[in-house]
This record gives structure tokens, C-alpha cells and sequence, in this order.
């Protein structure tokens, strides 16, 4: 990483914020620019406004995988306005979005600035579209793109959709069946959690982590923690950090084991689908006998976990496991075998490699386009840095691809945890993690089922988050779902939505 | 076809007989059904109050209770408890009629959900149609709901059903603690319900808000929304407490199954 005037740190670590970069806009919009088109990641990208300041501070986490290390730096608006990165480093653009909605500050040039989660102005008075204080903000209402030409139509799905599953609104122009566009407006889901947790930690923020995605509970809590022990200066005991990582990848294993039984059910193979869909709960209830929850609630906390396995209760997670993982095993093969699911998987719904790297997707969906990225491996923390499993990819990009990927994975996590049952380090599970640093930064960066999630965090002079980012993988992805469509069939969105199966509460917060 | 059929013989049948059968085999981690034994409290006390994420704990006249429409079953109570007074059992049963029912006291009988009554009951004992909005939902009790459709639990056997439509069905299943940007589709979801029609809450944050309860962005559940005739409490619910909590609504849990199920 050329350092270009940021400052270096890891993920795990805590810098005073009296240390980070602050730059001039047009060099943070340069090296920001220039970094990304070298091949680094933007793992978050946000606002802050300090205390007793009327200005806007813009902080940039990026990420180079080569190196493990993170790039931090700031800059201060100096007006309610600044030249939008996005027509050069296309990866921010949704960034960028949030930046304008929540703080009020446009991006000039910005090609498609609309709303993300369709509420008011965190600085009061400041609105990036002009829109008065007492004016209402309907979810929804926006300028979406529109095709025009004979025989061009416009079908709108949603919010309430058909099946039990979070709302969403997808906007396709069409001509014939073909797409030749298709717009994603979220923010349906929005439950304001990034603003609740400005002044904790409290009692109530490590119960708010694992509903942010409530399927990706121990992803999002993993991550929380690190934070915490980051700015708290302590780590949590081993034996913490190996039971972390089995429950991360019980929860890969799960989700995606429901995945793959989703994507069999879309295009009628229900053999699979019905096997898998029970097999989900298979891993689900190991989770659960693990920590009494299907989603592993209160499974991780600051300082280590919660529940510890004895030898007998490690022997029945084994062996429980151990079956399950035949049983998929024999269910996958059947969709690897059947001519009728690979006609309908191969060359659907296909992302390029370049797209992909433009968009900077993450996990899975990036992986299936043949870009080589899993936080496990590349910012590895707790037991990862020690034990990892290999990193699963494909380069067709298709819907195919993003199925196979999962398989891979759910053959490799099972794995990782056998290893990781049959060599507990012994030893206490939790070490308080005691008070936090203040005036700090501290970032963690945790590879969950659907891809890297992001938190930072930034504590004032007394130790309370002043600000904290959460960056869900989703966030990344769904341009990636939209741009999965160009040209498709509009009646294979279900199937390419099925394929990413990205969040919509963890993007709305 | 071979493999398909062979697969299909080895994975066997995986329903479970819920209601009828032996009790069902739950982790012996679960946090159900909590129990309160208000006579060992030390006298003064407040731990377990003050480390409650969502206020689910108060103590008012009648002393000391348990709110399960606000609680995350997450044990921070019994692991504030100087003296072992709270205890989560592993009793999946939870789902009742009215709000008040979900308050948990010392020594005082649980009231489970009564079944729906008179046409209410006729038209719906056999054949319930239900239509589910997630409404600041976070997928964890959608995917539960979701789990009654698999083999294991197998919802259509008693006649119920998630339908694409609100026009097609008899009520709705809200999760999520209403957010502000899903309050108007509920409540046009809700008017395109033929009547006469149901409304069930699921989870903590649909009844109460749960952890969200106060803030601007959302509206406290859908308790005071609009007229809720089964709470089914959790964070999220076990599928089997969803499951449980539908059938005492549709009279389809007798007393028999009840006392097979838990017996004392
Ligand atoms: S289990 Fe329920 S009552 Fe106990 S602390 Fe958690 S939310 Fe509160
Ligand atoms: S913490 Fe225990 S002893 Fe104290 S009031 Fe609560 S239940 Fe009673």
C-alpha cells in the first residue's frame, strides 16, 4: 500500500484519533481515487459530525489485501457540498448516499444521487435535496430511472412481497421479458441502529448487534467485540476466540445450506430443496445446543462468549455434524447431477470479474465472479490467524458460480470445525474486557456468510462511541444484484435475487 | 432418477408428529417459558432490573414480574440473580390471546392462548390462510416462519398456509417492530384482508418494540396498531413455540396432547 498520506493500522487495532490523517478534500478524494484504482478495498466510507462542530467530517477506511493493513484518514467539508468521488471510483456511489442523506452534504456530480432509507437529516436544517424541515419523507418516492421507447415497460415489485421475506422495492424496464434495467430502492427496514448506539456501549448494544442482520448474529457481534477489545486493549481468552469461529461457521453453514435449498425450490428441484431446508435447521439446532439459541443470542460478548462446550457436549456436536454434512453432501449432488437445475443455473444472471472489482462486491458473490477476497484470510483475527480454511472461488459469475461457491464453503467450514472441536485450546472463556479508550478509532473487519462486515467505531473524551459505521456486506452487493439482471429474463430476477440473498435490514439499519 | 429416488429413501421421513407423540426434544440451553420464585428475592433488590436490555422486568403491587412481550430471553437477568430466582425452563410453550397474558409472575399459572370461538373458529379451524409482513423484521423470525413449511414441521397438514396475497387471506403475521417506512404497507396490507380477519404478532419487537421500543424511526410493534389476536413472544420465537401458539388458536391442541407434552 502506498500510504499516500493516510495512516496505517490493522484491523483489531485502536489509533488515537488524534492520529488520523486529515487531509485537504481534494487530496482525501484523490488518494481515495487513486488507492482504489490500484486495487483497494473501501470498507467504509462516512460521516461523522464532531461535537461542537456545524462541519462534516468525511472518514475513509480502505483495505489492501495484500498487506492486511487498513488506511484511515479525514477530511473536513467545508461547505454542505463537495466533488463526488463516485464518476471516478465507482464503489463508493452508495457510500456517498447515505453520506448525503444523513448529513445533509451533496455530492456535485454524483449520477444518481436518491435517497438510501428515506429519512430526514441528522443536522437539522441541512438537507441535501432541499427539502424543508417539517417536510415529509414518503419511503419510496423518488426519481427512478426510466427507459423510454416504444414497447418499453415498467414493471414495480414490492415493498410486500409475495413469499414470507423482508420488503424491498425493484423497479425493471423492460422490453418484452428482457431487462434492460433494473432499480433497488430500500430503506423499508430502517430502524435507525446506528444512532441508537452513539453514547453506548450500554446494556442494550451488544443485543442490538445481533439483530442488525438477525441472520447474521454472530458475524455482526464477532465484529462488535473486536471493536470493543480493540479500544478496550485486551483480548479475549482462545478458547473464546475458537468457539467464536465455530459458531461464525455454523452460521456459513446454515444459511448457506438454506440458500442452495432456496435456489433448488426456484427452479422446481424439490428433492434438494425440501433436504435442505431441513438440513438448515440441522445446523441451526447446533448453534442452539451450543448456546440455547438457533441464532447464537448472546452466544458472543465483549471479553469472550458466553457458553463453553464440555467434552460430552463437543462429542454430540461432532457427531450431529458429522451427519448433517453427509446429508447435504448427497442432497447438493443430486443439483450437481440434474442436466434441467445446471441449464438453469449456468450463464444466468452473470457479473463479471471487472464489474465485480468496479463494484468492489464482497463474499460469496464476489468470490463467484473469480475476485479472491475473504476477510478470514486477509485480515485475519481471533482463531483465523492461526487456522483457516481455504478460500473458496469460481470465475463464471452466474448463478451456478454463487450456488457452487456456497458448496465449497459449506464443505470446507464443516471441516474447519471438526478441526477446530477436536483441538479446543483449554482455558477460561472471558476476560472483562474493561473500559474503552477514549478519543480512539477502532475497526474490525469479520467475514460473515454473506461477506466482509465492517464496523468502526469512535469514542469521545470519555470512552462512549461518538460515532459507530456498520457496513454490511449487503451494502456492497445489491448494485451487483442489479447489475446481474442487465438483459436477463424478468422471470429470472427470482432466481438472481435467490442467488444473493442480501439483506435488507442489515443495509436499511 | 435412480439417485433421486435412492436419496429420497436414505434421508427418510423427517416430520415430526407435533402435537400428537412423544414431547419434543428441545436443546437443554433453550430459554422458554421463564419461571419466577419471588420468595427467595433478597429484600431491596434491583440486579435484575437494572441489567434488562428492554425493561421486560418490573415490580409494581402484586411484586415482582416478567413482561415476556419485551423480553429477549437472553438471561441477563438470571445471570444478574443473586439467588437463583429467575430460571428459564425449556418449555416451548408461550403464544396467548391477550397482551396482559404475557406478563410472568411468581407462582401464578401461565394463561396459553384459548382457541378462537363460534364462526370465528368455523371458518378458520380448518383452513387458515395467512399473509406475513416483515415490518422492520430482521429475518430472523421471517426465517423461522419460514421453517413451518419445510418437512420437519409441515404447516399444511393442519390447513394453514403462507399465501402470496392479502386478497387470499384470512390474516396477517407481522415481525419487526413497525418501522415508520412500513407502517402505511402494513396497514394497507391489513385492509386488503377480506374480513373477517386475524392479526398475530411474532417476536419481541413486533408485540413491544423490543430493543427499539422509543425510537422515532419505529412504532413500537403493532400491539397498538391494530387489534392483535395471538402474541406469539421470542427473540425470535422457536418455530415449535410458533407452531404451538397457531394451533391453541385453531383448537388443535387438547388437553390430552397438553398433558402428554409436559407432564407434571
Ligand atoms: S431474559 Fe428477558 S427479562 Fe431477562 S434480562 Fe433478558 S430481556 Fe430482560
Ligand atoms: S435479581 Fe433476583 S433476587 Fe434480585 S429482584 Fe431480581 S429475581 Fe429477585
Amino acid at each position: 500500500m502506498n500510504t499516500s498520506g493516510l495512516t496505517l493500522t490493522r484491523a483489531g487495532q485502536a489509533i488515537p484519533r488524534g492520529s488520523i490523517a486529515a487531509l485537504p478534500f481534494a487530496d482525501f478524494r484523490r488518494v481515495v481515487i487513486d488507492q482504489a484504482r490500484e486495487g483497494l478495498a473501501v470498507a467504509a466510507l462516512f460521516g461523522d459530525v464532531p461535537a461542537g462542530s456545524e462541519r462534516v467530517d468525511l472518514y475513509v477506511v480502505l483495505a489492501d489485501r495484500e498487506s492486511s493493513r487498513l488506511g484511515v484518514g479525514k477530511t473536513t467539508l467545508e461547505l454542505d457540498a463537495f466533488a463526488s468521488l463516485t464518476p471516478d471510483c465507482a464503489r463508493v456511489h452508495l457510500f456517498e448516499r447515505e453520506i448525503a442523506e444523513q448529513y445533509g452534504v451533496r455530492p456535485e456530480g454524483h449520477p444518481w444521487l436518491k435517497p438510501v432509507r428515506f429519512h430526514g437529516s441528522y443536522r437539522s436544517g441541512h438537507d441535501a435535496w432541499g427539502r424543508g424541515p417539517g417536510e415529509p419523507i414518503v419511503v419510496g418516492v423518488t426519481d427512478f430511472f426510466r427507459v423510454e421507447g416504444e414497447e418499453i415497460h415498467e414493471v414495480a415489485v414490492g415493498p410486500v412481497h409475495a413469499g414470507v421475506i423482508e420488503p424491498g422495492h425493484f423497479r425493471f424496464q423492460c422490453h418484452g421479458e428482457q431487462v434492460f434495467h433494473l432499480e433497488i430502492s430500500l430503506g423499508y427496514q430502517h430502524r435507525g441502529i446506528e444512532r441508537s448506539l452513539v453514547g453506548g456501549p450500554d446494556k442494550k448494544t451488544a443485543h442490538l448487534m445481533e439483530v442488525v442482520a438477525g441472520d447474521t448474529s454472530i458475524g455482526h457481534a464477532t465484529a462488535y467485540c473486536r471493536v470493543v477489545e480493540a479500544l478496550a486493549g485486551r483480548q479475549p481468552p482462545i478458547r473464546a476466540d475458537a468457539l467464536r469461529a465455530i459458531a461464525l461457521e455454523l452460521e456459513r453453514l446454515a444459511n448457506h445450506t438454506g440458500d442452495l435449498g432456496a435456489l433448488a425450490g426456484d427452479v422446481g428441484f424439490l428433492p434438494t430443496a425440501s433436504y435442505c431446508g431441513r438440513l438448515r435447521g440441522d445446523f441451526l439446532n447446533l448453534t442452539a445446543l451450543i448456546c440455547g439459541s438457533r441464532f447464537g443470542r448472546g452466544m458472543v460478548r465483549p471479553g469472550g462468549v458466553r457458553f463453553d462446550v464440555e467434552p460430552s457436549r463437543v462429542e454430540e456436536c461432532s457427531k450431529r455434524l458429522k451427519k448433517a454434512l453427509r446429508d447435504v453432501t448427497t442432497a447438493v449432488d443430486l443439483l450437481w447431477n440434474s442436466s434441467s437445475v445446471q441449464a438453469r443455473f449456468e450463464g444466468t444472471g452473470t457479473v463479471s470479474l471487472e464489474v465485480a472489482t468496479d463494484l468492489g462486491l464482497v463474499g460469496p458473490a464476489a468470490r463467484a465472479c473469480g475476485l479472491e477476497c475473504d476477510s478470514r484470510r486477509d485480515f485475519p483475527s481471533g482463531i483465523y490467524r492461526f487456522a483457516q480454511a481455504p478460500i473458496s472461488s469460481w470465475n463464471t459469475g452466474d448463478v451456478f458460480a454463487r450456488a457452487y461457491v456456497r458448496w465449497l464453503e459449506i464443505e470446507r467450514s464443516a471441516a474447519f470445525i471438526m478441526d477446530q472441536l477436536q483441538s479446543l485450546p483449554d482455558g477460561p472463556i472471558e476476560a472483562p474486557a474493561g473500559a474503552l479508550r477514549p478519543d480512539h478509532l477502532a475497526i474490525s473487519l469479520v467475514e460473515g456468510w454473506r461477506g466482509e462486515i465492517c464496523h468502526v467505531a469512535l469514542t469521545d473524551h470519555a470512552g462512549r462511541f461518538a460515532r459507530y459505521k456498520i457496513v454490511d456486506p449487503s451494502f456492497h452487493n445489491w448494485m451487483g444484484l442489479a447489475m446481474a439482471l442487465r438483459d436477463e429474463q424478468i422471470s429470472d430476477f427470482p432466481l438472481c435475487n435467490k442467488s444473493f440473498n442480501l439483506s435488507y435490514c442489515g443495509h436499511d439499519l | 432418477m435412480f439417485r433421486i429416488l435412492r436419496e429420497r429413501f436414505r434421508q427418510g421421513k423427517r416430520t415430526i408428529p407435533y402435537p400428537a407423540g412423544a414431547p419434543p426434544v428441545l436443546p437443554d440451553r433453550l430459554r422458554g417459558l421463564p419461571v419466577l420464585d419471588e420468595s427467595r428475592c433478597r429484600a431491596g433488590c434491583q440486579e435484575c432490573l437494572t441489567a434488562c436490555p428492554t425493561d421486560a422486568l418490573f415490580q409494581d403491587g402484586q411484586g415482582l414480574a416478567l413482561d415476556l412481550g419485551r423480553c429477549l430471553f437472553c438471561g441477563e437477568c438470571t445471570a444478574a440473580c443473586p439467588t437463583g430466582s429467575i430460571q428459564f425452563s425449556t418449555d416451548h410453550r408461550l403464544a396467548v390471546r391477550a397482551r396482559e397474558d404475557l406478563v410472568v409472575r411468581s407462582g401464578r399459572e401461565y394463561a396459553l392462548a384459548r382457541s378462537l370461538e363460534g364462526e370465528m373458529l368455523r371458518l378458520f379451524g380448518r383452513s387458515l390462510k395467512l399473509r406475513q409482513v416483515s415490518a422492520g423484521g430482521n429475518a430472523a423470525e421471517e426465517a423461522d416462519l419460514n421453517v413451518l413449511g419445510t418437512v420437519v414441521f409441515d404447516l399444511g397438514r393442519f390447513g394453514i398456509q403462507f399465501v402470496a396475497s392479502p386478497r387470499h387471506a384470512d390474516g396477517i403475521v407481522v415481525t419487526g417492530p413497525v418501522s415508520e417506512n412500513m407502517k402505511q404497507a402494513l396497514f394497507t396490507t391489513h385492509a386488503a384482508v377480506p374480513a373477517p380477519k386475524l392479526v398475530i404478532a411474532v417476536g419481541a419487537e413486533a408485540i413491544s418494540g423490543g430493543l427499539f421500543r422509543g425510537r422515532s424511526e419505529v412504532n413500537d410493534g403493532v400491539t397498538d396498531l391494530l387489534p392483535v389476536d395471538l402474541y406469539i413472544p421470542g427473540w425470535p420465537p422457536h418455530p415449535l413455540t410458533i407452531l404451538d401458539g397457531l394451533l391453541r388458536l385453531l383448537g388443535r391442541i387438547d388437553a390430552r396432547d397438553a398433558a402428554r407434552m409436559h407432564p407434571r
